[in-house]
Protein backbone atom coordinates (compact mmCIF):
# COMPACT_ATOMS: atom_id res chain seq x y z
CA UNK A 1 0.00 0.00 0.00
CA UNK A 2 3.02 2.04 0.59
CA UNK A 3 3.38 2.74 -3.18
CA UNK A 4 -0.38 5.01 -3.34
CA UNK A 5 1.37 7.20 -1.12
CA UNK A 6 3.96 9.61 -2.02
CA UNK A 7 5.65 12.01 0.59
CA UNK A 8 5.31 15.95 0.03
CA UNK A 9 8.37 17.30 -0.24
CA UNK A 10 7.04 20.53 1.29
CA UNK A 11 3.76 19.97 3.82
CA UNK A 12 5.76 16.58 5.07
CA UNK A 13 2.11 14.70 4.89
CA UNK A 14 1.87 11.80 2.76
CA UNK A 15 -1.19 11.91 0.23
CA UNK A 16 -3.04 9.17 -1.52
CA UNK A 17 -1.43 9.96 -5.29
CA UNK A 18 -4.34 8.39 -7.94
CA UNK A 19 -6.97 9.58 -5.26
CA UNK A 20 -5.12 13.43 -6.43
CA UNK A 21 -4.78 12.19 -10.33
CA UNK A 22 -8.58 11.13 -10.13
CA UNK A 23 -9.33 14.41 -8.75
CA UNK A 24 -7.52 16.76 -11.52
CA UNK A 25 -8.99 14.54 -14.13
CA UNK A 26 -12.24 14.97 -12.90
CA UNK A 27 -12.40 18.46 -12.55
CA UNK A 28 -10.00 18.62 -15.53
CA UNK A 29 -12.68 17.36 -17.75
CA UNK A 30 -15.73 20.25 -15.88
CA UNK A 31 -12.92 22.79 -16.46
CA UNK A 32 -11.93 22.02 -20.48
CA UNK A 33 -15.74 21.74 -20.46
CA UNK A 34 -17.28 24.86 -19.04
CA UNK A 35 -14.29 27.24 -19.41
CA UNK A 36 -13.61 27.66 -15.22
CA UNK A 37 -10.72 26.88 -13.45
CA UNK A 38 -13.12 24.64 -10.63
CA UNK A 39 -11.70 25.53 -7.35
CA UNK A 40 -14.96 25.20 -5.52
CA UNK A 41 -14.72 21.81 -6.37
CA UNK A 42 -11.01 20.83 -5.77
CA UNK A 43 -10.68 22.78 -2.24
CA UNK A 44 -13.33 19.68 -0.08
CA UNK A 45 -11.32 16.90 -2.56
CA UNK A 46 -8.15 17.74 -1.09
CA UNK A 47 -9.85 17.96 2.59
CA UNK A 48 -10.54 14.35 1.83
CA UNK A 49 -7.49 13.45 0.64
CA UNK A 50 -5.75 14.79 3.87
CA UNK A 51 -3.73 17.58 1.72
CA UNK A 52 -3.00 20.00 4.02
CA UNK A 53 -5.20 23.20 3.95
CA UNK A 54 -2.84 25.62 3.68
CA UNK A 55 -1.87 24.64 0.71
CA UNK A 56 -4.52 23.41 -1.15
CA UNK A 57 -5.33 26.89 -2.77
CA UNK A 58 -1.74 27.63 -4.09
CA UNK A 59 -1.35 23.97 -5.23
CA UNK A 60 -5.53 24.28 -6.67
CA UNK A 61 -4.47 27.25 -8.66
CA UNK A 62 -1.00 26.04 -10.01
CA UNK A 63 -2.34 23.07 -11.48
CA UNK A 64 -5.83 25.16 -13.05
CA UNK A 65 -2.64 27.25 -14.89
CA UNK A 66 -1.14 24.63 -16.34
CA UNK A 67 -4.62 22.36 -16.99
CA UNK A 68 -6.07 25.85 -18.30
CA UNK A 69 -2.81 26.22 -20.95
CA UNK A 70 -3.90 22.88 -22.05
CA UNK A 71 -7.86 23.30 -22.58
CA UNK A 72 -6.62 26.92 -24.18
CA UNK A 73 -4.51 25.53 -27.18
CA UNK A 74 -6.83 22.92 -27.65
CA UNK A 75 -9.97 25.36 -27.47
CA UNK A 76 -7.92 27.87 -29.91
CA UNK A 77 -7.38 25.11 -32.47
CA UNK A 78 -11.47 24.66 -32.80
CA UNK A 79 -11.72 28.70 -33.49
CA UNK A 80 -13.40 28.94 -29.90
CA UNK A 81 -10.94 31.40 -28.13
CA UNK A 82 -11.24 35.34 -29.24
CA UNK A 83 -8.20 36.39 -28.49
CA UNK A 84 -8.99 40.29 -29.01
CA UNK A 85 -11.60 39.78 -26.46
CA UNK A 86 -9.75 37.82 -24.16
CA UNK A 87 -6.78 40.49 -24.02
CA UNK A 88 -9.30 43.28 -23.81
CA UNK A 89 -11.39 41.63 -20.62
CA UNK A 90 -8.05 40.89 -18.57
CA UNK A 91 -7.68 44.77 -18.12
CA UNK A 92 -10.86 45.10 -17.39
CA UNK A 93 -10.66 42.23 -14.91
CA UNK A 94 -7.22 42.83 -13.17
CA UNK A 95 -9.03 46.18 -12.45
CA UNK A 96 -12.08 45.29 -10.76
CA UNK A 97 -10.27 42.51 -9.21
CA UNK A 98 -8.25 44.75 -7.65
CA UNK A 99 -11.09 47.72 -5.95
CA UNK A 100 -12.96 44.32 -5.32
CA UNK A 101 -10.40 42.98 -2.93
CA UNK A 102 -9.54 46.18 -1.70
CA UNK A 103 -13.08 47.02 -0.93
CA UNK A 104 -13.27 43.61 0.93
CA UNK A 105 -10.67 44.34 2.97
CA UNK A 106 -12.07 47.71 4.05
CA UNK A 107 -14.84 46.38 4.87
CA UNK A 108 -13.35 43.66 7.15
CA UNK A 109 -11.91 46.29 8.95
CA UNK A 110 -15.38 47.70 9.60
CA UNK A 111 -16.24 44.30 10.69
CA UNK A 112 -17.72 40.88 9.87
CA UNK A 113 -18.59 40.32 6.69
CA UNK A 114 -17.80 36.97 5.60
CA UNK A 115 -21.52 35.44 6.14
CA UNK A 116 -22.66 38.56 4.27
CA UNK A 117 -20.49 37.62 1.56
CA UNK A 118 -21.59 34.27 1.79
CA UNK A 119 -25.31 35.38 1.07
CA UNK A 120 -24.44 37.51 -1.96
CA UNK A 121 -22.37 34.84 -3.83
CA UNK A 122 -25.60 32.36 -2.98
CA UNK A 123 -28.05 35.26 -4.67
CA UNK A 124 -25.64 35.63 -7.49
CA UNK A 125 -25.64 32.02 -8.34
CA UNK A 126 -29.46 31.82 -7.72
CA UNK A 127 -29.44 34.57 -10.17
CA UNK A 128 -27.11 32.77 -12.75
CA UNK A 129 -29.21 29.96 -12.55
CA UNK A 130 -32.35 31.60 -13.25
CA UNK A 131 -30.73 33.00 -15.98
CA UNK A 132 -29.75 29.99 -17.13
CA UNK A 133 -32.72 28.26 -17.40
CA UNK A 134 -34.80 30.97 -18.15
CA UNK A 135 -32.84 30.96 -21.03
CA UNK A 136 -33.16 27.20 -22.00
CA UNK A 137 -37.02 27.57 -21.60
CA UNK A 138 -37.60 30.54 -23.60
CA UNK A 139 -35.45 28.73 -26.16
CA UNK A 140 -37.35 25.70 -26.37
CA UNK A 141 -40.58 27.69 -26.59
CA UNK A 142 -39.30 29.57 -29.92
CA UNK A 143 -38.34 25.92 -31.03
CA UNK A 144 -41.88 24.51 -30.60
CA UNK A 145 -43.71 27.97 -31.86
CA UNK A 146 -41.42 27.33 -35.53
CA UNK A 147 -42.06 23.97 -35.53
CA UNK A 148 -45.52 23.99 -34.99
CA UNK A 149 -45.40 27.00 -38.02
CA UNK A 150 -43.54 24.17 -40.42
CA UNK A 151 -40.44 26.34 -39.93
CA UNK A 152 -36.66 25.20 -38.10
CA UNK A 153 -35.68 27.72 -35.61
CA UNK A 154 -32.10 29.62 -36.51
CA UNK A 155 -29.30 27.66 -35.21
CA UNK A 156 -28.11 30.84 -33.59
CA UNK A 157 -31.49 31.86 -32.00
CA UNK A 158 -30.90 31.94 -27.85
CA UNK A 159 -33.81 32.31 -25.68
CA UNK A 160 -32.28 35.25 -24.00
CA UNK A 161 -31.31 38.36 -25.85
CA UNK A 162 -30.07 41.00 -24.17
CA UNK A 163 -26.45 40.64 -25.58
CA UNK A 164 -28.73 42.26 -29.08
CA UNK A 165 -30.00 45.66 -27.02
CA UNK A 166 -26.33 45.94 -25.36
CA UNK A 167 -24.35 45.78 -28.43
CA UNK A 168 -26.26 48.33 -29.84
CA UNK A 169 -24.94 50.91 -27.51
CA UNK A 170 -23.03 53.02 -30.01
CA UNK A 171 -20.08 54.23 -27.46
CA UNK A 172 -17.13 54.66 -29.88
CA UNK A 173 -14.71 53.61 -30.74
CA UNK A 174 -16.94 50.12 -31.93
CA UNK A 175 -14.79 47.40 -32.23
CA UNK A 176 -14.97 43.86 -34.72
CA UNK A 177 -14.80 40.45 -32.44
CA UNK A 178 -14.04 38.20 -35.78
CA UNK A 179 -14.26 34.74 -33.52
CA UNK A 180 -17.13 35.63 -31.00
CA UNK A 181 -18.83 37.31 -34.27
CA UNK A 182 -20.24 40.58 -33.36
CA UNK A 183 -19.01 44.35 -33.29
CA UNK A 184 -19.68 46.33 -30.05
CA UNK A 185 -18.43 49.47 -28.63
CA UNK A 186 -15.20 48.21 -26.69
CA UNK A 187 -16.03 49.54 -23.28
CA UNK A 188 -18.98 47.15 -23.12
CA UNK A 189 -16.48 44.47 -22.49
CA UNK A 190 -14.32 46.07 -20.48
CA UNK A 191 -16.96 47.53 -18.31
CA UNK A 192 -18.82 43.93 -17.70
CA UNK A 193 -15.44 42.18 -17.50
CA UNK A 194 -14.29 45.10 -14.87
CA UNK A 195 -18.09 44.09 -12.74
CA UNK A 196 -17.12 40.47 -13.21
CA UNK A 197 -13.18 40.98 -11.83
CA UNK A 198 -14.79 43.47 -8.94
CA UNK A 199 -17.44 40.62 -7.91
CA UNK A 200 -14.60 38.23 -7.99
CA UNK A 201 -12.43 40.12 -6.02
CA UNK A 202 -15.17 41.06 -3.12
CA UNK A 203 -16.06 36.79 -3.16
CA UNK A 204 -12.82 35.64 -3.01
CA UNK A 205 -13.17 33.49 -5.94
CA UNK A 206 -11.61 33.16 -9.60
CA UNK A 207 -14.28 34.16 -11.13
CA UNK A 208 -15.08 31.62 -13.83
CA UNK A 209 -18.49 30.58 -13.14
CA UNK A 210 -19.97 34.39 -12.96
CA UNK A 211 -17.88 35.40 -16.19
CA UNK A 212 -19.23 32.85 -18.64
CA UNK A 213 -23.02 33.30 -18.63
CA UNK A 214 -21.38 37.09 -17.98
CA UNK A 215 -19.79 36.22 -21.65
CA UNK A 216 -23.00 34.85 -23.05
CA UNK A 217 -26.11 36.82 -21.73
CA UNK A 218 -24.40 40.21 -21.95
CA UNK A 219 -20.84 40.04 -24.17
CA UNK A 220 -23.05 37.44 -26.56
CA UNK A 221 -20.73 34.98 -27.58
CA UNK A 222 -21.74 32.00 -28.64
CA UNK A 223 -21.41 28.76 -25.79
CA UNK A 224 -18.44 27.22 -27.66
CA UNK A 225 -16.58 30.67 -27.94
CA UNK A 226 -17.09 31.84 -23.95
CA UNK A 227 -16.15 28.47 -22.73
CA UNK A 228 -12.96 29.08 -24.63
CA UNK A 229 -12.03 32.50 -24.02
CA UNK A 230 -12.94 32.48 -20.59
CA UNK A 231 -10.17 29.35 -20.77
CA UNK A 232 -7.80 31.65 -21.86
CA UNK A 233 -8.37 34.16 -19.20
CA UNK A 234 -8.19 31.63 -16.37
CA UNK A 235 -4.64 30.53 -18.19
CA UNK A 236 -3.31 33.72 -17.27
CA UNK A 237 -4.63 34.48 -14.05
CA UNK A 238 -4.06 31.30 -13.07
CA UNK A 239 -0.62 31.61 -13.69
CA UNK A 240 -0.33 34.97 -12.13
CA UNK A 241 -2.28 33.41 -8.58
CA UNK A 242 0.05 30.58 -8.89
CA UNK A 243 3.38 33.15 -9.00
CA UNK A 244 2.03 35.02 -6.08
CA UNK A 245 0.93 32.17 -3.90
CA UNK A 246 4.21 30.08 -4.35
CA UNK A 247 6.21 33.20 -3.42
CA UNK A 248 3.88 33.42 -0.38
CA UNK A 249 5.17 29.23 0.71
CA UNK A 250 1.68 27.95 -0.53
CA UNK A 251 2.07 25.87 -3.36
CA UNK A 252 3.21 22.09 -3.13
CA UNK A 253 4.48 21.61 -6.15
CA UNK A 254 4.60 17.90 -6.27
CA UNK A 255 1.13 17.62 -5.76
CA UNK A 256 0.48 20.18 -8.19
CA UNK A 257 2.18 18.39 -10.88
CA UNK A 258 0.41 15.22 -10.24
CA UNK A 259 -2.72 16.56 -10.40
CA UNK A 260 -1.75 18.11 -13.56
CA UNK A 261 -1.53 14.78 -15.08
CA UNK A 262 -4.99 13.95 -14.48
CA UNK A 263 -6.41 17.21 -14.98
CA UNK A 264 -4.28 17.71 -18.65
CA UNK A 265 -6.22 14.80 -19.77
CA UNK A 266 -9.49 15.73 -18.67
CA UNK A 267 -9.43 19.09 -19.94
CA UNK A 268 -8.41 17.47 -22.77
CA UNK A 269 -11.54 15.07 -22.94
CA UNK A 270 -13.63 18.10 -21.72
CA UNK A 271 -12.79 20.22 -24.54
CA UNK A 272 -12.98 17.38 -27.10
CA UNK A 273 -16.25 16.95 -25.80
CA UNK A 274 -17.42 20.70 -26.84
CA UNK A 275 -17.28 18.78 -30.18
CA UNK A 276 -20.61 16.80 -29.88
CA UNK A 277 -22.19 18.83 -27.20
CA UNK A 278 -24.53 21.57 -28.77
CA UNK A 279 -24.05 25.24 -27.21
CA UNK A 280 -27.47 24.73 -25.03
CA UNK A 281 -26.28 21.16 -24.18
CA UNK A 282 -23.56 22.98 -22.07
CA UNK A 283 -25.51 25.17 -21.01
CA UNK A 284 -27.97 23.05 -19.07
CA UNK A 285 -25.04 21.08 -17.76
CA UNK A 286 -23.05 24.50 -16.31
CA UNK A 287 -27.10 25.49 -15.22
CA UNK A 288 -26.07 22.24 -12.76
CA UNK A 289 -23.26 22.65 -11.46
CA UNK A 290 -24.22 26.36 -10.25
CA UNK A 291 -27.28 25.04 -8.85
CA UNK A 292 -24.88 22.55 -7.25
CA UNK A 293 -22.16 25.27 -6.06
CA UNK A 294 -25.12 26.91 -4.59
CA UNK A 295 -26.19 24.27 -2.69
CA UNK A 296 -23.14 23.59 -0.96
CA UNK A 297 -22.38 26.87 0.27
CA UNK A 298 -25.87 27.25 1.83
CA UNK A 299 -24.80 24.12 3.52
CA UNK A 300 -22.41 26.01 5.00
CA UNK A 301 -24.43 28.84 5.99
CA UNK A 302 -27.02 26.75 7.97
CA UNK A 303 -24.47 25.96 11.02
CA UNK A 304 -24.39 29.58 11.45
CA UNK A 305 -27.95 29.81 12.35
CA UNK A 306 -28.37 26.40 13.68
CA UNK A 307 -25.75 25.16 15.86
CA UNK A 308 -24.41 21.44 16.34
CA UNK A 309 -24.29 21.12 12.32
CA UNK A 310 -21.19 21.90 11.16
CA UNK A 311 -19.74 18.14 10.89
CA UNK A 312 -22.99 17.19 9.65
CA UNK A 313 -23.28 19.97 7.12
CA UNK A 314 -19.52 20.11 5.75
CA UNK A 315 -19.76 16.41 5.29
CA UNK A 316 -23.21 17.05 3.10
CA UNK A 317 -21.64 19.93 1.41
CA UNK A 318 -18.28 17.82 0.51
CA UNK A 319 -20.55 14.64 -0.62
CA UNK A 320 -22.82 16.64 -2.92
CA UNK A 321 -19.93 18.83 -4.77
CA UNK A 322 -17.61 15.43 -4.64
CA UNK A 323 -20.82 13.55 -6.26
CA UNK A 324 -21.56 16.63 -8.84
CA UNK A 325 -18.11 16.68 -9.93
CA UNK A 326 -17.72 12.89 -10.87
CA UNK A 327 -21.67 13.12 -12.50
CA UNK A 328 -20.73 15.39 -14.41
CA UNK A 329 -17.61 14.33 -15.32
CA UNK A 330 -18.83 10.91 -16.54
CA UNK A 331 -21.59 12.51 -18.51
CA UNK A 332 -19.17 14.89 -20.25
CA UNK A 333 -16.90 12.14 -20.66
CA UNK A 334 -19.42 9.88 -21.77
CA UNK A 335 -20.54 12.25 -24.47
CA UNK A 336 -17.14 12.64 -25.94
CA UNK A 337 -16.64 8.58 -26.01
CA UNK A 338 -19.88 8.44 -27.45
CA UNK A 339 -19.25 11.40 -30.22
CA UNK A 340 -15.64 10.41 -30.69
CA UNK A 341 -16.44 6.92 -32.10
CA UNK A 342 -19.61 8.10 -34.14
CA UNK A 343 -16.77 10.55 -35.78
CA UNK A 344 -14.15 7.34 -36.21
CA UNK A 345 -17.27 5.26 -37.18
CA UNK A 346 -18.11 8.20 -40.21
CA UNK A 347 -14.86 8.48 -41.34
CA UNK A 348 -14.37 4.63 -41.73
CA UNK A 349 -17.53 4.50 -43.91
CA UNK A 350 -16.41 7.16 -45.96
CA UNK A 351 -13.15 5.96 -47.14
CA UNK B 1 -3.82 48.82 -36.12
CA UNK B 2 -0.92 46.16 -35.49
CA UNK B 3 1.21 48.72 -33.27
CA UNK B 4 -1.80 49.25 -31.01
CA UNK B 5 -2.15 45.69 -30.27
CA UNK B 6 1.43 45.76 -29.16
CA UNK B 7 1.23 48.62 -26.65
CA UNK B 8 -2.21 47.23 -25.85
CA UNK B 9 -0.49 43.67 -24.93
CA UNK B 10 2.13 45.46 -23.17
CA UNK B 11 -0.15 47.66 -21.40
CA UNK B 12 -1.83 44.44 -19.82
CA UNK B 13 1.59 42.64 -19.28
CA UNK B 14 2.81 46.02 -17.27
CA UNK B 15 -0.45 45.85 -15.49
CA UNK B 16 -0.08 42.46 -14.07
CA UNK B 17 3.59 42.59 -13.39
CA UNK B 18 3.10 46.39 -11.57
CA UNK B 19 0.32 45.00 -9.32
CA UNK B 20 2.00 41.97 -7.15
CA UNK B 21 -1.12 42.46 -4.69
CA UNK B 22 -3.56 41.19 -7.09
CA UNK B 23 -4.25 37.49 -7.24
CA UNK B 24 -7.04 37.27 -9.53
CA UNK B 25 -7.60 33.16 -9.37
CA UNK B 26 -7.12 33.74 -5.36
CA UNK B 27 -9.43 32.83 -3.08
CA UNK B 28 -8.92 34.17 1.01
CA UNK B 29 -5.66 35.86 1.83
CA UNK B 30 -2.86 33.46 3.48
CA UNK B 31 -2.33 34.28 7.04
CA UNK B 32 1.02 35.34 7.64
CA UNK B 33 2.66 32.08 8.50
CA UNK B 34 6.14 30.85 7.72
CA UNK B 35 6.57 27.16 6.63
CA UNK B 36 9.79 25.82 6.33
CA UNK B 37 10.44 22.14 4.73
CA UNK B 38 11.75 19.25 6.85
CA UNK B 39 14.83 18.67 4.36
CA UNK B 40 16.46 16.09 7.06
CA UNK B 41 13.66 13.27 5.45
CA UNK B 42 14.41 13.26 1.68
CA UNK B 43 17.67 12.63 -0.50
CA UNK B 44 18.39 13.56 -3.89
CA UNK B 45 16.12 15.74 -5.99
CA UNK B 46 14.00 16.17 -2.98
CA UNK B 47 16.59 17.26 -0.69
CA UNK B 48 17.81 19.72 -3.37
CA UNK B 49 13.61 20.78 -4.08
CA UNK B 50 13.21 21.30 0.12
CA UNK B 51 16.52 23.07 0.33
CA UNK B 52 15.18 25.86 -2.84
CA UNK B 53 12.12 26.21 -0.96
CA UNK B 54 13.46 26.91 2.07
CA UNK B 55 16.37 29.16 1.10
CA UNK B 56 14.55 30.60 -1.88
CA UNK B 57 11.14 31.16 -2.14
CA UNK B 58 11.86 33.80 -5.25
CA UNK B 59 13.69 31.06 -7.20
CA UNK B 60 10.93 28.05 -5.94
CA UNK B 61 8.17 30.35 -7.48
CA UNK B 62 10.41 30.99 -10.73
CA UNK B 63 10.83 27.17 -10.54
CA UNK B 64 7.31 26.89 -10.51
CA UNK B 65 6.02 29.24 -13.20
CA UNK B 66 8.17 27.51 -15.48
CA UNK B 67 7.83 23.95 -14.85
CA UNK B 68 3.54 23.94 -14.65
CA UNK B 69 3.31 25.93 -18.43
CA UNK B 70 6.02 23.34 -19.80
CA UNK B 71 4.49 20.26 -18.26
CA UNK B 72 0.83 21.27 -19.38
CA UNK B 73 2.39 21.67 -22.68
CA UNK B 74 4.11 18.53 -22.85
CA UNK B 75 1.16 16.21 -20.90
CA UNK B 76 -1.24 18.53 -23.76
CA UNK B 77 0.66 17.28 -26.99
CA UNK B 78 0.78 13.53 -25.77
CA UNK B 79 -2.72 13.67 -25.40
CA UNK B 80 -2.82 15.14 -28.45
CA UNK B 81 -1.15 12.35 -29.91
CA UNK B 82 -3.49 9.56 -28.26
CA UNK B 83 -6.36 10.99 -29.74
CA UNK B 84 -5.07 12.00 -33.28
CA UNK B 85 -4.31 8.43 -33.30
CA UNK B 86 -7.97 7.23 -32.00
CA UNK B 87 -8.89 8.96 -35.41
CA UNK B 88 -10.88 12.41 -33.62
CA UNK B 89 -10.43 15.70 -35.54
CA UNK B 90 -8.76 18.37 -33.17
CA UNK B 91 -8.83 21.21 -35.85
CA UNK B 92 -12.30 21.49 -36.58
CA UNK B 93 -15.63 21.65 -34.46
CA UNK B 94 -18.66 21.17 -36.95
CA UNK B 95 -21.13 22.48 -34.20
CA UNK B 96 -22.01 26.32 -35.23
CA UNK B 97 -24.80 27.35 -32.32
CA UNK B 98 -25.20 29.98 -30.00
Amino acid sequence: MEFFYVLMPISGVSVFWPGLIILGLGVGVIGGFFGMGGAWMITPGLNILGFPMAFAIGTDIAHMAGKSLVSTMRHGKFGNVDYRLGVIMIIGTVAGFEVGAQMIMWLERLGKVDLYVRWMYVILLFLIAWMVFTDVRKRISKEKEAKEAGKEIDKLATGIEWHKTIHKLPIPPMMHFKAAGFTCSIWIPIFLSFLTGWLAGILGIGGGLIRMPMLIYFVGCPTHIAVGTDLFEVMISGLYGAGTYTYKGRTELVAAMIMLVGASVGAQMGTVATKYIKGYGIRIAFGIAVVGCMISIIMKLIPSYVAGTKALMDMMSTVLILGLVSLLSLYIAFRMVQGARREVAEKKRRS
Amino acid sequence: MFKGWKKLIGLVVFGILALPGIAIAAGEKAAPLVIVADTRRFTGWEAWFTDLYNESHLYFTLLTVVTIPIVGIILGVLADIVMSRIGIDLKHRDLAEH
